[in-house]
């Protein structure tokens, strides 16, 4: 299940790879070219009205990739959560944007378009795309007095229907009745400015439109996976190697990774607020579970040296929050062996372990007694690596990430 | 009776067919939603395949980057923003959308080949001197690069490819970008009118 976006780094190699992307890139010039984006004119001409390709392609674009990449995602061939969904910096993105309008109406162009109408030797393009070159030196040497606000007004993968609260399927319906409009009042505008003949147009749009609304709907119905079904595809696989302990680490080896300087070790503790104000591990961040399926898109930001460790005080809530970050494609995902208990009974001193230890404690509960929340603030809530030696089976192995290694248009 | 006439063509030296290669007529463009429809399965077939959309500005940014190693890599180092593409033994050109950028312009020419429209030429308003044309170009790609590097992105990286995978970043983008131009496209008017 989910077998795409496919692993490209592993199956053709770091350099093979970018052949794929330069077939991409093909496409999309050879397609930009046909459109007609290389001729200045038919651009500017989206600004009075006269000739609406800009909106009409952008949008058709648009509009038929986002019904395609959802119908793929409902029915469970394409992994949405691998898939780079620009981050939000909504300030810097309003501003460049009004500068990059700025841009458009004076030169004629966008930066892509302009390389295709340079490529077929249109002088006006050449001019631009030097042009282009030129902002991009100037922003280069710039931004230094303004990182701050570049930086600003982060919201991380920040998508519609996170913003409106509504089911993907309903805000893909949305969007394409919304562009249904724009084309039909962009085709009266047409007439109005630019004397276009509507009796000209082609009859197949109207049989694309309904293509593109029943596909819609399509969305709506079969809906997106949730964790629960994501992780029932997983099961066969990912069950298995939680009762084979695959995943399971030593609390040594957590140690032992914690000090790894080639790694960045995210630990999750999933336990109570007052079991974790009592001890928890240093550094550790405390997740209620109910939490953790809004904090993926985060974990997915990391980059790919990342070890995720989820903590319980034994290993029964530490098990379901290790599902949900499997079902939801987080990459080297771990459970700490035996949960807080474990690690005390390892790391802690015997003087407290043989006082505190609690007789009989349910499951998954913490079974030392603590007299006050001091939370990290044990020696043993980070030991020294030095001082211990300890006979455990390494099994962390870190995957390769999937899909886009942070960075769209980067 | 039907009299049947044969035509004997002389013979094509290999310098008369490349250069009927570039001065066959031109064709004419694609219907516009064809094209967006077109341009929809490349977007999607980017993102199902690759996990990335499409991408432009970026790639020209590395490209330039390389430049500027080339001939003052001690100032690359010392900026923030250009090191993390080519700071120290980082090479620029290894990311996706270098290539993505490459291909485009191969692909945009090979287009312009076959539809017979490879010619040099400079498209302009009516009433716009040719050289007017070149600075206000110039002038509108400098405006264009460093607004998308601003905004992370251009019509390419950020409106196509974030508008299609639902970033709200992107659709505010977008606006923005249809805004700004809209706003002053009155006052340009006579470039293109």
């Amino acid at each position: 299940m989910y077998p795409f976006p496919l692993a490209l780094q592993d199956l053709l190699g770091h350099w093979p790879s970018y052949l794929v992307y330069l077939l991409v890139g093909f496409s999309f010039g050879y397609v930009l070219e046909i459109g007609g984006f290389a001729d200045s004119r038919k651009l500017a001409a989206q600004f009075y009205f006269k000739d609406l390709t800009v909106l009409k392609v952008m949008f058709g674009a648009i509009v038929t990739a986002m019904v395609l990449i959802f119908l793929a995602s409902g029915v469970g061939l394409l992994d949405y959560n691998l898939i780079y969904v620009n981050p939000t910096y909504l300030w810097p993105g309003i501003i460049g944007g009004l500068i990059m309008g700025v841009g458009f109406i004076v030169g004629g162009f966008c930066p892509g378009t302009s390389l295709v109408s340079a490529a077929v030797l249109k002088l006006d393009g050449i001019f631009f795309a030097l042009g282009v070159f030129f902002g991009i030196f100037l922003f280069g040497e710039t931004i230094g007095y303004f990182e701050e606000f570049w930086y600003s007004s982060y919201m991380g993968r920040f998508t519609l229907q996170d913003w409106l609260n509504l089911p993907i399927g309903i805000v893909v319906l949305i969007i394409i009745l919304v562009a249904l409009f724009m084309f039909w009042g962009g085709e009266l505008l047409e007439k109005k400015f630019g004397n276009a003949d509507l009796t000209k147009e082609p009859k197949w749009r109207y049989g694309a439109a309904a293509i593109l609304v029943v596909g819609a709907i399509a969305v709506v119905i079969i809906g997106q996976p949730t964790t629960a079904d994501r992780w029932t595809a997983l099961e066969a696989t990912e069950g298995a190697r939680l009762a084979n302990r695959e995943v399971q680490i030593h609390p040594g080896e957590l140690l032992e990774k914690l000090h790894d300087a080639t790694l960045q070790v995210i630990m999750l503790d999933v336990r109570s607020e007052a079991d974790y104000n009592l001890f928890h591990i240093r550094d550790a961040r405390r997740v209620p579970l109910d939490a953790l399926p809004g904090l993926i898109p985060a974990l997915h930001e990391e980059p790919a040296n990342t070890l995720f460790v989820v903590m319980s005080n034994d290993e029964t809530a530490a098990t379901e929050a290790w599902k949900i970050l499997r079902a939801e494609s987080v990459p080297s995902a771990y459970i700490l062996e035996g949960g807080i208990n474990n690690w005390l009974t390892v790391f802690a001193d015997e003087a407290f372990r043989e006082t505190a230890v609690k007789a009989n404690t349910p499951d998954d509960s913490l079974a030392y007694s603590f007299p006050s929340a001091l939370g990290a603030r044990y020696e043993w809530a980070e030991p020294n690596p030095h001082d211990y030696t300890l006979a455990f089976t390494p099994k962390v192995e870190l995957e390769l990430k999937r899909g886009p290694s942070g960075g769209g248009c980067g | 009776m039907t009299t049947l006439t044969t035509t004997t063509t002389p013979k094509r030296t290999f310098k008369d067919r490349l250069l009927s290669l570039v001065q066959r007529d031109a064709k004419p463009y694609v219907h516009p939603y064809k094209a967006g429809i077109l341009l929809g399965l490349v977007l999607f077939g980017a993102f199902f395949i690759t996990g990335n959309g499409l991408g432009a500005s970026g790639g020209i940014n590395r490209i330039l980057v390389v430049v500027e190693d080339a001939i003052y890599p001690a100032h690359i180092d010392r900026t923030a923003y250009l090191a993390s593409m080519a700071g120290g033994e980082t090479n620029p050109l290894d990311s996706w959308v270098v290539f993505v950028t490459i291909g485009l312009v191969i692909g945009g020419f090979t287009s312009g080949l076959i539809n017979g429209r490879l010619n040099i030429t400079t498209n302009r308003g009516p009433n716009v001197p040719v050289k007017v044309r070149w600075v206000m170009a110039f002038i509108g790609g400098a405006f264009m690069g460093y607004g998308a590097r601003l905004a992370r992105g251009c019509t390419s990286g950020q409106a196509l490819s974030g508008g299609a995978v639902l970033s709200v970043g992107s659709w505010a983008f977008m606006f923005a970008v249809f805004g700004g131009a809209y706003a002053l496209a009155y006052f340009v008017r006579k470039l293109w009118n």
